[in-house]
């Protein structure tokens, strides 16, 4: 279509936007419209009323997504597969291995206090092994809270797949924001850096692997005196 | 027929928690002679290297699950007669209907309690 429409500019009018050029600063704004009008002329049978539109409309759809790559870009779905969602699923799993240790540990006590209840006489005996079947019934909770957190853990990595698509698709934004935001980028270890806010203090329990044993701690303590 | 209280019992679960939990309560109701095993295929194994007296198998396991377990002991011509307890959390209609069309002789939710346990062994095994 451009080339089309360089062959059919009329001389006339080529003539009057290269007087225009000559003087830019004392161009007036009829002066502009007038040369504009002539130039839609010219394209008459090239570019219709519709195709304008629909060019308009294609402009701003195109203005709307590039708009929008921004935005999720900004939202930085690299960090959701690099960090959070890894960082849920090990949680996740601490609570597991958390609940069958202590769920073997009361299992473990029962069956010693089963094992005394056959000692004792009667009426009592019969008594403390209802109440250690009690807790074998309500031990279950583990296989079943296990099973669900399992479900919970599935859900996390068909997420973590669509978001590795979505990082995929819009890697090159992604570079973008982070050389424009080098802040966004901070790592848990520059973070780390800083001295913490109270906020920052607020982590909840470690994972078994980052906790520090009491040991550490009462060496820590000392550390101060 | 009373019940063989002896017999080799096999229980099989994923979860190390859940063996101990149901050995204990078979021991409760007098069954001492309580055998394990993690999944479907170590279990099948069991089953073709010794004599079980009944199954109590979970469903969801990997990498053979219960459902697969019961089809094969349906599908043995030396196991197909051994009764076989569904005990999981698994309980959606479609499940129990599949496990009933496998073969099942009963099935028990998770979470279970001693008391339904013990109907079950009975109305699998008779009173005991």
């Amino acid at each position: 279509m451009g080339a089309g429409m360089t062959a059919t500019v009329p001389p006339e009018l080529v003539h009057r936007l290269s007087a225009l050029k000559g003087r830019m600063q004392t161009v007036s704004r009829e002066e502009i419209a007038d040369v504009v009008t002539s130039l839609l002329a010219t394209m008459e049978g090239d570019l219709s009323d519709g195709n304008l539109k629909v060019f308009a409309e294609l402009e701003s759809l195109s203005n709307y997504i590039l708009a929008a790559k921004s935005e999720i870009a900004a939202l930085r779905p690299d960090e959701i597969t690099a960090r959070h969602l890894p960082k849920a699923t090990d949680e996740l799993d601490a609570i597991v291995g958390a609940t069958e240790e202590a769920t073997n540990s009361i299992l473990g006590a029962m069956e010693s206090l089963e094992a005394i209840a056959g000692e004792l006489p009667g009426e009592f005996g019969d008594k403390v092994n209802e109440a250690v079947t009690q807790v074998y019934e309500a031990c279950n909770f583990q296989d079943i809270t296990g099973q669900r957190i399992t479900k919970v853990v599935n859900t996390l990595k068909h997420i973590e797949e669509k978001v590795e698509a979505l990082v995929s698709a819009f890697g090159d934004e992604i570079a973008k924001y982070k050389k424009a935001h080098p802040e966004s980028d901070e790592t848990p270890e520059d973070e780390k850096k800083k001295a913490p806010t109270d906020a920052d203090l607020l982590n909840g329990p470690q994972l078994p692997d980052d906790a520090s044993k009491q040991a550490e701690i009462d060496a820590l303590l000392a550390s101060f005196d | 027929m009373s019940v063989d209280l002896n017999m080799q019992v096999l229980i099989v679960d994923d979860y190390k928690t859940m063996l101990r939990i149901i050995r204990n309560l078979l021991k409760q109701l007098g069954f001492n002679n309580v055998d394990e095993a993690t999944d479907g295929s170590m279990a099948l194994q069991k089953l073709r290297d010794k004599d079980y007296g009944m199954v109590i198998s979970d469903w969801n396991m990997e990498p053979m699950t219960g459902i697969q377990l019961l089809r094969e002991v349906r599908a043995d011509s030396r196991l197909k007669n051994l009764p076989f307890i569904m005990i999981t959390a698994e309980s959606k209609t479609e499940n129990v209907i599949a496990a009933k069309e496998a073969g099942v002789n009963n099935y028990i939710v998770k979470p279970f309690n001693a008391a339904t346990l013990k109907t079950k062994l009975v109305t699998v095994l008779g009173t005991f």
